[in-house]
This record gives structure tokens, sequence and C-alpha cells, in this order.
């Protein structure tokens, strides 16, 4: 049976939009050759509830998504990672929280967990007090071969950036491998959000990852309102759209000036620092915060945009749209700047659609899926952006994929609060049962949020993935062959989230 | 393209100070305190070191924000530096992570004295939202010794650099008895 059959031979489980399917443990068993038989469908995510394990799975070809769970019977589940490398550090991670083992996995080694918590297990249900052990040694993957040696980096890094280790297997001046180790920044976010109501998890949600904060706020929203069946009022939808957007902006902005800084080329990083700092002071005025945190709220959004606010983002937009034909001149006719970024950070298109990867690591490799299109969701059906792709695969496709969203999120914002509709941005949420799940595209990617609500409309199981989960393993396959010097360039070409992925 | 929009640059006036934004005329008028305190203190530098003890990284972006030419931070005598070895001030920011809880440590060991530490943001401050996790101890003073709080989240870039000029302030005052 296809993977795809095999999964929708389950039990529905009244999940809503994407429905999900309880599989037998022996069905599950399954996936692994289906999967490896069926490359279009591709793993988004892979989590776990005390006794049960979840994969999201979305179909490429018709960008339909769909999720399946199996009873981990006797503390196991058939591992998925044969078949689709993007789950071995789900696999890991579900070990770490959950205490489930991927049976058949290709990497059984801690992934979040460095022996540094009080339980061994802390979602299990039963986490297993662990007193003061000395924290185990990471083990790294091996390199052969005649004068190999090694560069550790991190946790803390020289930059302003945050914290995770990279292990350089180096010879002479070239990468062999680089391996991250991450999850310095666990904070059991998870585990705070299960008993919560959904206003009140919201928090955790919009902090998962702060460059995104938008995004993510939105994506859980999305996820409660899909589980209560609840209509969000219009005027939230657009806002909701725009500081999306906006967030989309800022960020753009920021990794294109920090690509050419990391080329220690600071004219477009002065420029860009400036434009973002006048978006941000124009989201400040509109929303009362520079980064909107906290204002996509499950219902709705709060508060509403200020009076004058739209005047204040419209004006900061302009400032940037003037300016990036001149920045894009000077960053395209500098070749000690091209010389840094074309060609640099090689990121094969068959690595990203075999990881699935999202954003513009995806889409600067060929890869052409946005979630605001498809599988889409409101407003962006009305207002369908077009979609950026390029198939350089290098540091400079991933800013090319930046610069012409820049734009095409500047003209989504402008006609989305010309044309703000009237009325209330906030609705109360019925207390009742349900399950929802939400993908939303933030400026790195798709973000998906998985929950469940019980009658008193508490969280009883939930999951945040970033999209940087797909992204991360393919940092490593690009740096390969690359010079140790260029490895800050490709890593922010990539800007993956490590709070976001370390939960 | 790029040589006459630096000479344009050169002969306008200086973005760093918006005419009507407040946080800017916050900026410069905290810059000229700075003058006075820090010279007696460090001279006219303050080298920073920044950790992330766990953030969601909100508060990294307005660390960087604090360079931007708006902010212009090193105007004041503030400049960000890679290696704690090299620094005056931890900046630190997040809840502290059990994961990090070492290397917070290592950095505070590698920090020459005098040396302060500054906790960024809610989380930095008690734990914030994440208060009461197994992965957290809390805030960063349960694992470093914390000099100054600069609640937000996450704090504004000029609520940043008050916090760190009400810092060297703060510590000038005794060495001018």
């Amino acid at each position: 049976m296809s993977a795809l059959g095999l999964i929708r031979s389950g039990t529905p489980q009244g999940a809503r939009p994407f429905e999900r399917f309880l599989l037998t443990a022996q069905a599950w068993a399954g996936l692994p050759a289906a999967l490896a038989a069926e490359p279009s469908l591709a793993l988004l995510g892979l989590w776990a509830e005390p006794g049960t394990v979840h994969a999201a799975f979305l179909d490429e070809a018709s960008h339909a998504v769909l999720l399946a769970s199996a009873p981990a019977e006797g503390g196991r589940y058939a591992a998925l990672s044969p078949a689709r490398p993007g789950a071995i550090r789900f696999e890991r991670a579900i070990r770490d929280l959950w205490g489930l083992s991927a049976e058949g996995a290709v990497d059984d080694r801690p992934w979040l967990d460095h022996g540094r918590w009080p339980v061994a297990g802390p979602m299990s249900g039963n986490p297993a007090p662990r007193p003061g052990a000395e924290p185990p040694q990471p083990e790294f993957l091996p390199v052969e071969g005649e004068g190999i040696h090694q560069i550790p980096v991190g946790p803390i890094h020289a930059g302003v950036i945050e914290p995770g280790h990279f292990r350089f297997h180096i010879q002479g001046e070239v990468v062999v491998r680089l391996e991250a180790r991450l999850g310095y920044k666990h904070k059991g976010t998870l585990g705070l959000m299960l008993g919560k109501t959904a206003r009140a998890a919201a928090a955790f949600a919009a902090r998962l990852s702060g460059d995104s904060t938008v995004a993510h706020g939105w994506a859980f929203a999305a996820a409660v309102e899909a589980a209560l069946g609840l209509e969000v009022p219009p005027r939230a939808v657009a806002l909701r759209a725009a500081m999306a957007e906006l967030e989309r902006i800022h960020n753009h902005l920021n990794d294109w000036g920090f690509v050419c800084n990391d080329a220690a080329f600071a004219f477009p990083h002065a420029r860009c620092g400036f434009l973002r700092e006048g978006v941000l002071r124009a989201c400040a005025d509109a929303f009362g915060h520079r980064l909107m945190m906290d204002r996509v709220l499950p219902g709705g959004v709060a508060p509403d945009i200020a009076p004058g606010g739209g005047q204040a983002i419209l004006a900061a937009l302009d400032a940037v749209e003037a300016e990036i034909p001149a920045l894009l001149r000077v960053y395209e006719s500098h070749a000690s700047l091209q010389d840094r970024v074309v060609g640099t950070g090689f990121l094969d298109p068959v690595h990203a659609a075999r990881f699935a990867a999202g954003g513009f690591v995806g889409r600067g490799s060929g890869r052409a899926f946005d979630a605001r299109i498809a599988p889409g969701y409101a407003p962006y059906d009305l207002l369908a952006p077009a979609i950026a792709v390029e198939a350089g695969g290098d540091v400079d496709a991933r800013v090319r994929v930046r610069v012409a969203e820049l734009r095409t999120a500047i003209a989504l914002v402008r006609r989305l609060l010309m044309t703000l509709p009237e009325g209330e941005t906030l609705v109360p949420l019925p207390a009742r049962a349900g399950e929802g799940a939400a993908l939303v595209e933030g400026f790195r990617g798709e973000c998906l949020h998985w929950l469940r609500l019980d009658e008193g409309g508490v969280i009883r199981a939930v999951f945040l993935r970033d999209p940087s989960w797909l992204q991360w393993p393919l940092l490593e396959a690009a740096i390969e062959g690359n010079i140790v010097a260029d490895f800050p360039l490709c890593n922010k070409s990539f800007n993956c989230s490590y709070s976001g992925v370390d939960l | 393209m790029l040589w006459p929009r630096l000479v344009r640059a050169l002969v306008s006036r200086p973005l760093t100070d918006p005419a009507g934004a407040a946080p800017a005329e916050t900026v410069a008028a905290l810059g000229e305190r700075l003058a006075t305190t820090a010279r007696a203190r460090l001279g006219r530098s303050l080298a920073i070191r920044e950790v992330d003890s766990g953030s969601c990284n909100g508060c990294e972006l307005e660390v960087n924000a604090l360079q931007n030419v708006a902010y212009d931070l090193e105007r004041f005598g503030l400049r960000f530096v890679a290696s704690p070895r090299h620094a005056d001030v931890l900046l630190v920011t997040g809840p502290a992570c059990r994961n990090m809880a070492e290397a917070m440590e290592r950095a505070l060991a590698c920090t020459p004295e005098p040396r302060w530490v500054v906790a960024a943001g809610d989380c930095a401050v008690d734990g914030g939202v994440f208060k009461g996790s197994y992965a957290v101890h809390g805030g960063v003073g349960a694992v470093l010794p914390v000099d100054l709080l600069i609640p937000g989240c996450p704090p504004s870039p000029a609520q940043l650099l008050e916090g760190l000029l009400a810092l060297l302030e703060a510590e000038a005052a005794p060495r001018q008895k």
C-alpha cells in the first residue's frame, strides 16, 4: 500500500483542518518502507505525547497536509529516519522529552537532553528523577583522513547570537564535516503549556522564537481556532497578515545586512539596519510593540492598530522600497562581495527536497513551497503573493529570495492596510474540546502548530514546530567543502532559529 | 554607486539623531551622561560581552539594534567584544537554562575584574514566563552574581542603553568619595 493510503486507512480522529489518522503499531511499522517508495510525501514534523507518536506529512503533489499517529507499545515505535532524514532530530528529541524509542533509528544519541535536567523524560508522564550525575560528554560523528583536526565553537559565540555548539572537522582550510549540537536553550516550553488555557499558553508560542513571534503566535492562534471551530473577525485576519508581513520585512532586511556584514561589507548592513529600525518604530507606533509580540491572540488581535499607525507603517515602507534598488545595485556591483556570496554554501536542491526545507532555504534551492499559497489560508487566498524561487542554492540565491520577498511583502502590507475591514478584532473563546493544527508561513518558513484542548478549553497536548527543524541539518550539508571563514556567511544565509528548535 | 552615497552621507546630517523620535533623544541625552561618569571609572569605554543563556532571541534582536546607526552605541564608548576575556560587562539575556549554566559560569570565570553582570529582559530578571520549568534555574541571578536588572520583553534598545549607563553611574559613585 502507498504511504498515503496506509495513513488514510487509519481511524480519523476529527482534527481540523488537517485530519489525523490513528494507525495501529503494525500499520505504522509499514510506513518507513512505504515512505521510501514515495518521495512525494514530505515529513513536516514528528512528535509525541505519553504513549503515542505523531507525524505530520505534506503531499507535495496536492499540498494536502495530513497527520498520522500510532501507539508506542512498550515505549517503542518504528523509526521514520531510514526513509526521511528530517526525522532524525525529531526522534532524538522524542526520546529525550517523552522517553519513547525509535526502533531502527539512524541516530540514537541524545539531542535536547544534555544530562543536566533534574529528571529524565520530563514529558513522559512519569519522569524519572536523576540526582546530580556528571553530565556525559557529547559524542560527535567521526571523520577519518590525513591531517584532519577539529575546531569546537560555542555554545557561546563571538557575535550577538544564540548559543549552540558547532563541531568542525577540518582538513587544511576546508570543512570536511560540520555537526551542530543544539539544545542549550531548552526551556521546557511544551511542558509549561500543558494544563493552561489557550489564551494563557499563547505567550509561550509568542516566545518560541522571538524573531518569528507573529508567525508562531498566528500559527498557535489558528490551531486553537481550528480546534474550536471559531471564525476570526475579518479585521483581525487582515491585521495578522499585515503584522506577519512586517515581521518578514524586518527580518529579511536584518539578514540581508548581516550577510553583507559577514563578508566585511559594512555599507548595506548600516543601511538595512537603519531601514529596519524605521520599520520597527512604525510597528511600535501602530501596535505598541516593536516586534509585535503578544498581539496575535487566540480569537483575534489585540490591541487594534493605533490611529495613525497605518501612516507610520506606510512611510517606513516607502523608505525601504525607495532604497531597495540602490542597495541591490551596490550588492550586485561589488566584486569583493559577490565573490563571497556567489557559489558559497551551495545547498543541493536534492537535499532541500529530501528534507522538505521551507522558507528561503528551500526556495533558494528550487523548492517552490510557500504555505501562504498552498495549502493556503486567509487572507492570502485573496491576495496570493508571487512566490520567489531561485535555483542557485548558494548564499546569493538565499539573499535574492529575501530581496524578492521584501518587495512582495511591502506590496501586501500596503494592500492590507488600505483595504482594512472595519469591526471588532477579538472574539471570546468558547470553552470546548477539540483538536486543531495550522501551517503559517513565517519569514524563515512554515510554522506548524498542533494541539488538543479538553472540555474546559485547557491544553492537553501540544507541539510547536519551527521551520528550522528541517533547515539546520542542511546547513551541515551546505558548508561541506567550504572554507571555515565562510561559515558565518553560510550560517547567516540560513539564519536558523536556535530557540525555535530547542523548545 | 557606492562612493557618491558615502560622500553624500559625509556631508549630510547624521542619521543618528532623527528629529521627533523619542528613543533617539533619550539616547543622545544619555550619551552626555556617559562622558562624565564612565571616564571616572573606566576611562572612556566599556567592553560588553553578550551571553544568551536561553532567550527566545527577541532580546538579541534588540541588543543588535543598539549597534545600528540610529543608536550608534559606539559613540558612547560602549562596544561589543567577541570574548569574555576582553569584557568589562557580561550582558546576559534569557532565563538561566540548565543546559547553559556551565557555559555561563565559564564565561564569568573568563571575565577579568572589575566586571559587571547585567541581566537584560524579563526572562533574565526572574525566569519570566519560563519560571518553574524543569529546564531552567530561574533568572540569571540563580547562576551568576547579577549587578543590574533591565526588565522588558524584550527591553528596547533605549531601555538597554539607559540600563548600561545607570550601571556606570552607580558603580562610579563610591570612587568619587
